[in-house]
């Protein structure tokens, strides 16, 4: 039996997540890397036509457990479990997102597997596989061996691009029958955030504030950028936190995924549970007071001052502007 | 309601981090030891459930440097008991951190019949697995993580918390006590507890020490730091230098190039 | 001569009537004054007796002189005439009581006595000019801040009666016995009358405003003794209760008050009319009196920027800014604090900054001088320059700091800094009331300040300044700390520093709070800033007088309040560009600088007014100036 590497599928509300067609792009080049085949494992209850996206991996495995409708981290583990009593692959790869996370930690915990988190790529040297991990909050990276297989990785968004993911091809399906205890949680509903104006992901320009506006005094000067550019405000996690904006205007870990054609990023470091928000924006520019501010390493162009201060000087730029052109 | 909250140090990132000459490590010579942002919120939440329904809180930490200040910060915020691990290996990892921890739980009175484990959701050098997971497994405990809110219920031993979601979506779910919970943030943000009274702490209280010996399972991780380093800073940003004004007008350029005004 | 004690009215001798009228005033006049000195004695204890003699000074200048009155002259001089007017009254109103009382008594009516009589006419007269005076001022020419209140208007009339009744008595004497009678009688019913009210009143002033001045604090910081903060009435010291009794409610605090010229939530009159309605509340006991949370507003705590112009005015010697910090060190202590301000004293308890910074960067703003700074950790100097948060860590000031270093090397002073081992010196962790962290900071630069070797304490900012020499026992005292400005004077008078480029401008210059109010440091920088050949142009409220730009007491740590209209450094700015030819706005202060350029910037003012910290004026007319940078990273 030939080797095995596997991409945990994740889906959420009748939808495969975009970072699923991120690790399968990186599954394929490492499956291929080894001469592996790459499998899909899709855990969830009545999701089986999911499978037909997944074309990238050789093969996809199916369970299908009233149980696995919603992910709880220790159903999920367990499914897992029972499905590596038949087969070995070489590693699994795991989104780390708010929806799967943890999972892949319990797995590790359960069968003592070496469990990598805060993977951004997994290379290959000298026949051996190693993972490009951050940590610190995105100001330390490093390169990680590990013991043991399967070697379970937690993916961090953005490793390769989605499009690389996706494929035409229907993947051939395995069923997989699990049987899963009752666990101990259950999920009760759902609560839905209330409906913003504006839906920040179909938003072509963004104006992003972060710790660095100081106050909600000041969003005023994003939202002038925002309007001069035709675009709109969103925000990292401490200005929604703050009540500043709504949720809806969320961008990163708990909040929206963006991809605008513009992301301008003011007073944002750039952790990395915003920029796994972001950070696939075709044009992104950050100000910053901080030069080593880890925003810097992912925007193409970078001004190191005071939000408070490019605002309007920036606002001020592109009315000259357009009064220059008007009269041109 | 017998709450253990589990509180981890980090290095701060506010200073610069160095890294130490064998390339794998951080060089904490001149580096500080800070408590991790969601223990903080763990420990929060856990007074907060204390201070609504009663109960105890017992905060446990490994021995760190500047994790004295941190317990004696919690006592003084309103901790009951406060148990440091001694002894364990420098650079001990998330994992072997767990599998201590989780044993000092199980075996000490007092934390043994915990209906909640607290700790935060993830630190920022959680390499080899999270702490609340980990835990939940050496524990056989069930587990939830990225929860933002916490009702527990004395009579039905049911707790009802509040994970989650992508695109601030958040979800209610039940869980059987006891249990293991990772917070993401505490329902009010960590209090403020005036200097004085940690001082005061200092003088009137004192922390309870238990040793290591024996729980450490050196090699759990199973991995191996090849090298670590720094990413060069704005290695990928064209920074605009000059006046504010010449920054913000070299951008306007750039943006009309690409129009996007 | 009718002898009003011993006429017969219905059959009963005067004096007994006057009698019943005495017994019954002091009764209800007794009866709350009492109350009032119960409530105060329940309170905290403080001695006030220290300095007997630099008090009676006080008392003399203050009480008999009014000086604090003689501010607002045209005001201030009416009220000594009637000041002067009523102890002359006074005094004749005991002696006739007595007589009165006790007829008996071998002894004349006081306007029997020889130049008496002439005395009580003539200051009628004037009295009652004054009050005219006055009564114009308050209800046709009212000065901002100054209540019309119906206490005030009986008061007046009140006032005016006693002086009215006894210019009529006199008048009346020789021609109409009994109408002077009468007017005996009116005269000395309404005073008793107005002995019986004077404790509802804010009156009340009258007795206790003497008292005040006399206990009133030496210190000039505002500071209160050391405590665990305040909320319920006892939980105050006396002296702060006894603020609210004295207050006249002349709004000479509000007038000066940066937090009410902008509309914040704290008005020191409202304050201290909320103490003074404190100490009146006489239930019983049956709860105690939570002055802080049911009386007055964490928002309104909150809004000071601890400037002490309300202490610096107050003709009672009020202690505003001392019942508000009791009121923070609660708050702190109960943890409920903002958001903000929990995060710089978290930062300042960590980092020893309020920036949050990493300590190892505090030096970085010294590279690329050119020259190395001294550590006096390690050498000893002659003057130890504590550098300050500010003026290190914001890339707004850092050229100011850099520019200070430049002149001070240029001048051959021998001068060294204290490198990573500075913390932040903790002034304005006292004045948000987190006493327990400014002995922790204060521990700290202690130890840092005993393995250096220095003569003197020298900086730029003067928050430093002030915490330093007034708060740090030990430390100051003795001329050992010096603001910049000081040190800078002294170098000019040495001739070290010769000036190659004069300053031929017009410039106003805005005294820091700290610098000028507080510590009396206003000549030193005009000196310098004359030196500069430059010409000064005085702010309309200049030296004590001067408008704070808001930054103080935490508030630069502060969320900002919506709503605002206009904040006060913005005011202030808007004063300097009304200066005519004045573009450049002076100042000696980090704190100021920043607040200065902000507001210049959200008023519009920027091309018309600039603001440039004093030393690098120096820099630039001694000939040191470094191109400018305009924002520079960390």
């Amino acid at each position: 039996m030939s080797a095995e590497y596997w991409v945990v599928v994740e889906h959420w509300k009748g939808q495969v997540s975009q970072i699923t067609y991120e690790a399968l792009a990186l599954g394929r080049e490492v499956a291929d890397q080894l001469g592996a085949s790459l499998c899909a494992v899709l855990l969830g209850h009545n999701a089986r036509e999911l499978a037909a996206t997944l074309g990238k991996a050789d093969s996809v495995v199916y369970a299908d457990d009233p149980l696995l409708s919603e992910v709880v981290a220790e159903t999920y583990a367990e499914a897992l479990v029972q499905l590596l009593k038949e087969r070995k692959p070489k590693g699994i790869i795991f989104p780390l997102t708010n929806i799967t996370l943890g999972a892949g930690t319990l797995l590790g915990a359960r069968l003592n597997l070496p469990v990598v988190n805060f993977c951004t790529d997994i290379q290959f040297a000298n026949e051996a596989v190693e993972a490009r991990c951050v940590l610190y909050g995105g100001k330390i990276e490093s390169r990680v061996a590990a013991e043991g297989e399967p070697i379970i990785f937690g993916l961090w968004p953005g490793a390769r691009p989605a499009e690389k993911g996706l494929s035409d091809r229907r993947p051939p399906i395995e069923e997989f029958a699990v049987n899963l205890p009752a666990p101990a949680i259950h999920l009760k509903k759902f609560i839905e955030p209330e409906a913003g104006d504006v839906d920040i992901t179909q938003q072509e320009i963004l104006v992003a504030v972060g710790r660095g506006i100081q106050s909600q005094e000041n969003l005023h000067l994003a939202e002038t950028l925002a309007k001069q550019l035709r675009g709109a405000v969103c925000a990292s996690r401490p200005v929604i936190d703050q009540g500043w904006l709504p949720l809806s205007r969320q961008v990163g870990k708990s909040g929206a995924t963006v991809k605008p054609k513009l992301y301008l990023a003011l007073g944002i470091s750039g952790a990395p549970e915003h920029t796994e928000g972001m950070k696939a924006s075709a044009l992104i520019v950050a100000v910053n007071t901080d030069r080593s501010a880890p925003i810097f390493n992912i925007a193409q162009y970078g001004i190191v001052a005071d939000v408070l201060e490019v605002l309007p000087a920036l606002s001020e730029a592109i009315e000259s502007r357009k009064g220059v052109s008007s009269h041109a | 309601m017998n709450i253990v909250v589990v509180l981890r140090m980090v290095p701060d990132v506010v200073e610069e981090l160095e890294i130490a000459p064998d390339g794998k490590s951080l060089d904490l010579e001149f580096g500080r030891m800070v408590l991790s942002e969601s223990d903080d919120h763990a420990l929060e939440q856990a007074l907060l459930i204390k201070e609504r329904m009663g109960g105890t809180v017992t905060a446990v930490a490994l021995e760190a440097p500047e994790v004295d200040e941190v317990l004696f910060s919690a006592l003084a915020k309103g901790a009951d008991r406060t148990l440091k691990i001694t002894g364990p290996k420098e650079g001990v990892t998330t994992r072997e951190a767990a599998h201590i921890i989780a044993q000092v739980i199980a075996s000490e009175p007092g934390l043994r019949g915990a209906d909640l484990v607290l700790t935060g959701t993830q630190a920022i050098n959680d390499l080899d697995g999270l702490m609340a997971p980990l835990l939940s497994q050496e524990l056989s405990l069930p587990f939830l993580g990225i929860v933002t809110g916490l009702l527990p219920d004395f009579a039905t031993r049911i707790a009802s918390a509040t994970k989650e979601y992508p695109r601030g979506v958040r979800a209610e779910f039940e869980v059987a006590l006891p249990a293991v919970f990772g917070i993401q943030a505490a329902e009010k943000p960590p209090r403020y507890v005036p200097v004085a009274k940690v001082r005061a702490v200092m003088k009137s209280q004192k922390i309870d020490c238990v040793p290591s010996a024996g729980m450490e399972e050196p090699g759990l991780s199973l991995l191996q730091v090849l090298e670590i380093t720094k990413p060069e800073p704005s290695a990928h940003s064209e920074i605009l230098e000059g006046s504010v004004q010449q920054a913000a007008c070299a951008l306007c350029g750039i943006l009309a190039e690409r129009g996007l005004l | 001569m009718l002898d009003p004690a011993i006429t017969s009215y219905l059959g009963v001798p005067g004096y007994a009537y006057l009698w019943a009228l005495t017994l019954l005033s002091f009764t209800l006049f007794g009866h709350k004054v009492l109350r009032y000195v119960a409530v105060l004695r329940e309170a905290r204890k403080e001695n006030r007796w220290d300095k007997p003699g630099r008090r009676l000074r006080l008392f003399v200048a203050n009480v008999l002189g009014q000086r604090r009155l003689l501010a607002e002259p045209v005001a201030g001089a009416a009220h000594f005439i009637i000041l002067w007017a009523f102890v002359l009254y006074a005094l004749s109103f005991a002696w006739n009581l007595v007589r009165g009382l006790l007829p008996f008594l071998p002894i004349p009516w006081a306007d029997d006595i020889p130049g008496v009589g002439l005395a009580l006419e003539l200051f009628a007269v004037l009295g009652l000019a004054a009050l005219a005076v006055v009564a114009v001022r308050r209800y046709i020419f009212t000065p901002p801040r100054l209540e019309r209140s119906f206490d005030a208007t009986i008061i007046l009339a009140l006032i005016t009666l006693v002086l009215v009744s006894s210019l009529s008595m006199q008048v009346t004497k020789v021609r109409t016995p009994e109408l002077s009678l009468a007017f005996w009688w009116v005269h000395m019913v309404t005073v008793l009358g107005f002995l019986a009210y004077l404790p509802y009143s804010k009156h009340l002033h009258l007795l206790a405003a003497p008292f005040g001045v006399f206990f009133a604090s030496l210190q000039n910081t505002g500071m209160p003794a050391a405590s665990e903060g305040a909320e319920l009435r006892q939980d105050f010291t006396w002296r702060q209760l006894f603020s609210g009794l004295a207050c006249a409610e002349c709004g000479r605090c509000d007038r000066v008050c940066p937090s009410v010229g902008s509309g914040y939530a704290l008005s020191p009159k409202v304050l201290m009319r909320q103490v003074k309605e404190a100490v009146r509340i006489s239930d019983g006991h049956k709860k105690p009196v939570r002055l802080l949370g049911d009386m007055v507003k964490p928002e309104e705590i909150w809004a000071c920027t601890t400037c002490y112009a309300c202490m610096e005015r107050c003709p009672v010697f009020n202690e505003h800014l001392s019942v508000l910090l009791e009121m923070r060190r609660h708050l702190v202590s109960q943890g409920q604090v903002e958001h903000r301000i929990q995060e710089t004293l978290t930062h300042l308890t960590r980092y020893g900054n309020s920036f949050g910074a990493s300590p190892r960067a505090r030096p970085k703003w010294t590279q690329g001088l050119g020259f190395r700074i001294k550590d006096a950790r390690k050498e000893p100097v002659e003057y130890l320059w504590f550098v300050g948060d500010y003026a290190s860590y914001d890339s707004r000031v850092m050229p100011a700091t850099r520019a200070m270093a430049r002149v001070l090397e240029f001048a051959g002073v021998n001068f060294g800094i204290l490198y990573e081992d500075e913390q932040n010196a903790g002034n304005d962790v006292r004045r948000i009331g987190e006493e327990g962290l400014f002995e922790l900071l204060l521990e700290k630069n202690r130890k840092s300040l005993a393995s250096a070797r220095f003569q003197q304490i020298v900086t730029t900012d003067p928050h430093t300044y002030h915490v330093l020499k007034n708060e740090y026992p030990s430390v100051g005292g003795d001329g050992r700390v010096l603001h910049s400005t000081e040190l800078l004077a002294k170098l000019f008078r040495a001739g070290k520093l010769p000036v190659r480029h004069s300053l031929r401008l017009a410039v106003t210059y805005h005294d820091a709070c700290y610098l000028g109010r507080y510590n009396g440091v206003v000549e030193a920088p005009r000196r310098v800033i004359d030196e500069l050949g430059a010409t000064l142009k005085e702010l309309p409220r200049n030296r004590n007088n001067a408008y704070c730009c808001g930054a103080g007491g935490g508030r630069i740590w502060m969320e900002d309040v919506p709503g605002i209209s206009e904040r006060p450094a913005e005011n202030r700015v808007r004063e300097a560009a009304g200066l005519e030819g004045v573009r450049t706005l002076v100042v000696a202060c980090p704190k100021d600088l920043v607040m200065f350029q902000d507001a210049i910037k959200t008023t519009a003012l920027e091309g018309k007014l600039v603001v440039k910290e004093l030393s690098e004026l120096v820099a630039q007319a001694v000939g040191l100036a470094e191109r400018s940078e305009s924002h520079v990273a960390a």
